[in-house]
């Protein structure tokens, strides 16, 4: 049963990734993009840890702290850069 | 600075500190809680000059029942979101809402507006220079005076209980 | 394994999944950039947090000991967040992005421009 749950559970994360990509590449503006990187890094994280059950190992439980650090940063960074870089012009 | 300050400077991170070692290391053996306990203590006292000011709690008590509430609400929240969602666009009435702050200690402020973020239905946008009103969207927004009123007494009371006591300083 | 541990595990791992589904969904389907910001924050924290609590009742079930260090990323991401999501937010307002939303007029200095 469990197999079957996480089946489905692949499914609809894979479909929050093809919405999530759809949003990268329709914009509009900088900052949507921005927030569906963040939202893909999310995602990551989720298929991270379904695949250490699926797998049951628990060596992907680092990747997906890490993908969680460097998501975080990248966001931040990036989000940084659009607050600053529209004041010097 | 007394001798104790600086020996010990942030008594409750070191806890922290070392729980989130264990954590990170997933085992409780004595040789991880030494190295836990050195590293708590080790870090507060090197980066000092990042954390001036300490933190107090006023009332450890309703910490706990901050917590509480605030993990009720994040699960409300969500579900209250999905169904926002699958509702579609049309169904929203987004709004701005200003939201004047009675908090003076910044680390209260940076909760209260994570807490904003991650319950009900709305995101904190922008705290004004003075530090004196917080801007929030909701996404839902029925009357904008219930939802402030909504985030001064669920949110807004028990930090003020929780970080500044009840005088005010 | 216990077939109750199953169906908990089972009933958590596809309730966070759907959660990471609706947040993405509300992402795609919303109109402005303002209520786009509330699905990846609120649905996928708490989707990623089911995920991770089945996780750990499953490395606990069944390794030889119980596994807690799946806390530390749901405790990440409660603290980040809320953060980029609050940055995201002053960025949107600070480029002047288009909102549906209906202002509130009082207090000039947090208002942003606004322009419909």
């Amino acid at each position: 049963m469990l197999s079957f749950a996480l089946t489905i559970a692949f499914a609809l994360v894979g479909a929050a990734f093809a919405l999530s990509f759809l949003r990268l590449l329709k914009g509009p503006d900088a900052t949507d993009r921005i927030l569906a990187l963040d939202t893909l890094s999310i995602n990551a994280i989720a298929l991270l840890v379904l695949l250490g059950i699926h797998l049951a190992s628990p060596l992907y439980f680092e990747v997906a702290l890490l993908i969680a650090l460097m998501g975080f940063v990248g966001t931040v960074a990036l989000a940084k850069f659009l607050l600053r870089g529209d004041i010097i012009e | 600075m007394t001798p104790r300050k600086n020996w010990l400077p942030h008594p409750i991170l070191t806890p922290i500190l070392t729980a989130i070692w264990l954590l990170l290391n997933n085992s409780i053996a004595p040789g991880q809680i030494l190295l836990g306990l050195l590293l708590g203590w080790a870090i507060p006292r090197f980066t000092l000059a990042f954390w001036p000011e300490r933190v107090r709690i006023h009332a450890p008590g309703r910490l706990l029942h901050f917590a509480g509430v605030f993990l009720y609400d994040v699960l409300v929240a969500n579900l209250a979101v999905a169904r926002l969602i699958l509702a579609g666009p049309r169904a929203l009435r987004p709004a701005f809402v200003v939201v004047p702050l009675d908090l003076t200690n910044d680390l209260a402020i940076s909760l209260l507006a994570n807490t904003i973020c991650l319950t009900p239905g709305t995101v904190s946008a922008r705290l004004s220079v003075d530090r004196r009103h917080l801007l929030v969207h909701g996404l839902d927004v029925e009357s904008p005076e219930e939802l402030v009123a909504t985030i001064k007494t669920r949110f807004e009371a028990p930090l003020k209980a929780i970080f500044e006591g009840s005088i005010k300083c | 394994m216990n077939i109750f541990v199953e169906i908990l595990l089972s009933f958590l791992v596809i309730a966070g999944a759907a959660f990471a589904f609706i947040g993405s969904l509300g992402l795609y389907r919303l109109r402005d950039f303002y209520t786009r910001l509330h699905g990846p924050t609120k649905a996928t924290t708490l989707g990623v947090g089911c995920l991770l609590v089945a996780s750990s009742i499953f490395f606990s079930v069944t390794g030889e000991a119980l596994s807690l260090h799946e806390i530390l990323v749901s405790l990440f991401l409660f603290i980040t967040a809320p953060v980029s999501a609050h940055l995201l937010a002053k960025a949107a307002l600070h480029r002047q992005l288009p909102s549906l939303a209906v202002m509130q007029n009082n207090d000039r200095e947090t208002k942003p421009e606004h322009s419909a």
